[in-house]
């Protein structure tokens, strides 16, 4: 009886030591999701992106770390033609694809590793263009099809791309997710072997980690690539433990099973910062939430009819209640972090009785309109219900009875892009690419009246300037048009611009060189565990 | 017993067809468009639209949808996710394994602390333990699942080290699933360590999921066992000078227990709705999750496949229960 009490005393004691003690040389990101797969060209989610692209892949330019400049990937350089037609890429030689116990390279990276990466996603008649399901929704987003005429092999390093228009952010297009080459030769073998779906369930990349297996709905594991072309990570092993709940995320970062967590809820920052041994950083977000008004009905075709609401709403408080301190006050259409943003640009003060003159002076009394609120949380809107409920208040205060309403989030898209649609629009944006294109001509070009221009706004001095820096390939020129146009923009007022996240990324402290990817993707590659 | 067999594998016909009508109805009847909340705030053009819609089926009536549904079912092929791109059965047989060994943990848990518990309640009626465990009983039965684990989390793994936070095994461990099992996978991997990392990471799962069936087991048990311990015979047993421990145990639990059973069996259902929110705050990667998920995102494949699979395998238990009960009482099969 005393031996086995004494047994069980030992294996109660093992059962009960601290948790589980992080190995050397692992970097452990408890991720908030699990990915859909590995092929990142498939899927639209970052949390499919984290998993798959940034740690898998490389493209041909990437986005500098920490940044949405575009710096040379897999292409070494490459030039533009005079008339913006043609993107002449020189690859980078020796390039190796991963090494795994499932596949062996025996070539270099090449100019038909590109091809097929894009002609799988674009031509029918490519035997991959429906494995895994494909419907190659960003290439399609991104209006690929209509804008590549065709991929050329020039040789096995030079590759060119012949557009059917000028597009100045091509360049940032292709530094995009579903840019990341894939290897033809392993997707020949896949396919020869029966078993093409592997190229998304086993991936191969050149990316700076190299896959080694998947639990689903658990755990990612890879293993730093030996023969990265940028030199080894200087971790050995990336786990990604998938946590869904962010206070279950936070525990975790506080006993030490993981390194790094995203997205942490608002009310838990505060502890955060106050921990030892927790490093918060934090960024302004890639996004915007917004309040786009209905342009094509009375009286919001009336800009000063906008501009007098948009003065009667108290941003700071919104700021307060609805981001508890995880945003910060938005003046423009795109975020500080995006280049071209222009800071000198005034916002819209606020100030209720002038906002009340205002819209007695345009002759609207009584007004009576809808304020839609999102049914879902975002980065850039977390509530959107109380964000509404707050600017009704606002706009009661200068007569304005507003009520606000709701729908199911498939139907809130759908009818919220109607040219006739009842009130304003509580949505948001967060940006693919870094290019200012990306936010101005999606969200309020004329091409997006009665779709993903909200504000059914189409004013031609705008247009002009939108168009014109998407055909210009000089950086300095582009950046004067697009400050120029969130000028008009705020003259104008189609939105309420409300708000822009601050990303908060809590890390243990013995992370270094972390650095928050302001497309909102996390990247360990450079980041090391002291 | 072969014709009360043939009987009700007839009545298996019905009802499985009737899982595929509700289950393939149930989804579409949420609102909700399921290109357009994939699409998310991006959108999609009216070409794109259409050329998708084809694409998944939904340009074909609804019955047609549903014929071919069914024809896929038949051929064990139960589609493909939307989101996910993989096919609904693999998906499913990769986290079945996880729900199944936790609810099994927490229901055995739940029998064995709980039968006991209700026993000793009912014999000291009134006395302090009687009170105390009923109140217990009150407090697990009414306890936000939620915030019950999250303060199991704080104290135990956060405050005082002893657990892991969530997750099925620490990642230190890594082997190829043989059975899904992870207690069962971790002993036959040979890796030093890995059965206890399973071990404790059940602890604080199986604690949370069993809380609500330990508390609804026990107050059962202490009702069916008052209602009893009443009754002549035990008086009788008493009479003769049987021993406590053999009038309690002998002569009245084996007659309280038949409606424990019936609580007990009823308490699956209760498990399934729990390991929902358990999966979710521990990180369990099993179908409770996988289902709220592609309900949100209107994926109606794995809907509709998840729930005609659970529905079947219930249905496979029943049945097996049911000709079970044939074979030990004869007058069930010629009723």
């Amino acid at each position: 009886m005393k031996k086995h009490f004494k047994l069980a005393s030992i294996a109660a004691a093992a059962m009960l030591t601290a948790s589980t003690a992080m190995a050397d040389g692992t970097l452990v990101y408890c991720s908030e999701g699990s990915p859909e797969g590995f092929d990142a060209a498939l899927y639209t989610s970052g949390t499919t992106f984290d998993a798959s692209s940034k740690a898998l892949y490389s493209r041909l330019a990437e986005f500098d770390t920490g940044t949405t400049n575009v710096i040379p990937g897999l292409a070494e350089s490459w030039d533009v033609s005079e008339d913006g037609l043609e993107y002449t890429f020189h690859l980078r030689p020796g390039v190796k694809f991963h090494t795994t116990d499932y596949f062996t390279p025996t070539r270099d990276m090449n100019a038909d590793d590109v091809i097929f990466t894009f002609e799988r996603q674009g031509d029918e008649a490519n035997p991959f263009n429906k494995v895994s399901g494909g419907t190659w929704e960003y290439y399609n987003g991104m209006s690929m099809p209509s804008l590549i005429k065709e991929i050329v092999k020039v040789d096995d390093l030079t590759v060119k791309f012949v557009l059917n228009r000028p597009e100045a952010p091509m360049i940032a297009n292709l530094a995009m997710d579903f840019a990341s080459i894939v290897s033809k030769e392993y997707a020949d073998a896949m396919l020869a072997a029966g078993t093409p779906e592997n190229l998304n369930q086993m991936p191969i990349g050149t990316g700076p980690f190299q896959f080694v297996g998947y639990q689903k709905d658990a755990v990612v594991r890879y293993s730093a690539n030996p023969d990265f072309f940028r030199g080894k990570a200087d971790v050995d092993n990336l786990i990604f433990a998938i946590t869904p709940d962010a206070a279950v995320r936070y525990q975790k970062l506080k006993a030490g099973e993981c390194h790094v967590m995203p997205y942490p809820n608002p009310a838990d920052v505060a502890a955060m910062r106050a921990d030892a041994d927790i490093n918060l950083t934090e960024q302004e977000g890639l996004n915007v939430g917004y309040l786009a008004y209905n342009s094509l009905v009375a009286p919001f075709d009336n800009p000063e009819v906008r501009k007098a609401l948009n003065m009667a709403m108290n941003k700071q408080a919104i700021i307060d209640v609805v981001f508890q301190g995880a945003g910060q006050i938005a003046k423009n259409p795109i975020p500080p972090t995006i280049w071209s943003y222009n800071d000198a640009v005034q916002d819209d003060v606020y100030d209720p009785v002038k906002a009340k003159a205002m819209l007695d002076a345009a002759g609207v009394k009584d007004l009576e309109m809808k304020i839609w609120a999102m049914p879902v949380q975002r980065p850039y809107n977390p509530n959107a219900r109380r964000m509404a409920e707050l600017i009704q208040e606002d706009f009661g205060k200068v007569g304005v009875k507003a009520e606000v309403v709701s729908y199911e989030w498939g139907e809130y898209l759908s009818r919220s892009k109607d040219k006739d649609r009842d009130g304003a629009v509580l949505l948001g944006w967060t940006g693919d690419n870094g290019d200012p294109d990306n936010f101005l001509a999606v969200l309020l070009g004329c091409d997006g009246v009665g779709g993903s221009n909200r504000a059914q706004w189409c004013y031609e001095p705008f247009q002009k300037l939108i168009d014109a820096a998407k055909q210009e390939s000089d950086p300095a020129k582009r950046t004067a048009l697009y400050e120029e146009a969130q000028v008009v923009f705020k003259e104008q007022a189609p939105w309420a611009t409300i708000a822009h996240s601050i990303v908060h990324m809590p890390l243990r402290n013995e992370v270094q060189g972390y650095k928050i990817d302001p497309l909102g993707g996390h990247i360990f590659y450079g980041v090391s565990l002291k | 017993m072969l014709s009360f067999l043939l009987r009700r594998l007839l009545t298996f016909v019905p009802t499985f067809i009737g899982v595929t009508v509700v289950s393939f109805v149930f989804i579409r009847l949420l609102p909700g468009d399921p290109i357009l909340l994939l699409a998310g705030e991006r959108g999609v053009g009216e070409e794109r639209y259409a050329e998708l819609i084809k694409q998944f089926g939904f340009d074909q009536p609804i019955w047609r949808q549903y014929i071919d549904y069914l024809g896929g079912v038949l051929q064990g092929d139960l589609g493909t996710s939307f989101v996910t791109k993989k096919p609904v059965v693999t998906e499913f047989f990769a986290l079945f394994p996880a729900t199944v060994e936790l609810s099994l943990c927490a229901i055995i848990v739940a029998v064995v602390l709980g039968i006991p518990a209700g026993v000793i309640a009912a014999v000291n009626r009134g006395k302090f333990f009687d009170q105390a465990l009923m109140t217990t009983a009150l407090v697990g039965y009414s306890m936000p699942i939620f915030w019950w684990a999250l303060l199991l989390i704080i104290v135990f793994s956060s405050g005082l080290g002893w657990t892991p936070v969530s997750g099925r095994i620490s990642f230190m461990y890594f082997f190829d699933n043989v059975t899904g099992f992870m207690l069962i996978d971790s002993l036959l991997s040979g890796q030093k360590g890995a059965f206890l990392s399973a071990v404790r990471h059940l602890i604080l799962p199986t604690i949370v999921l069993a809380t609500i069936p330990l508390a609804i087991i026990a107050r059962q048990t202490r009702s069916a066992m008052l209602e009893v311990l009443g009754e002549d015979y035990v008086r009788t047993a008493r009479a003769k000078g049987l021993s406590p421990l053999r009038v309690n145990g002998q002569h009245a639990l084996r007659n309280a227990m038949i409606p424990v059973i019936t609580v007990i069996g009823l308490s699956v259902g209760t498990l399934m709705a729990g390991a929902i929110l358990t999966e979710t705050i521990f990180s369990w990667p099993g179908i409770g999750k996988w289902m709220v998920d592609s309900i949100f995102r209107r994926d109606y494949q794995v809907v509709q496949g998840g729930l005609l699979m659970i529905a079947s395998i219930i249905m496979i238990v029943n049945l097996t229960v049911d000709v079970l009960y044939g074979w030990i009482n004869p007058k069930i099969r010629k009723g």
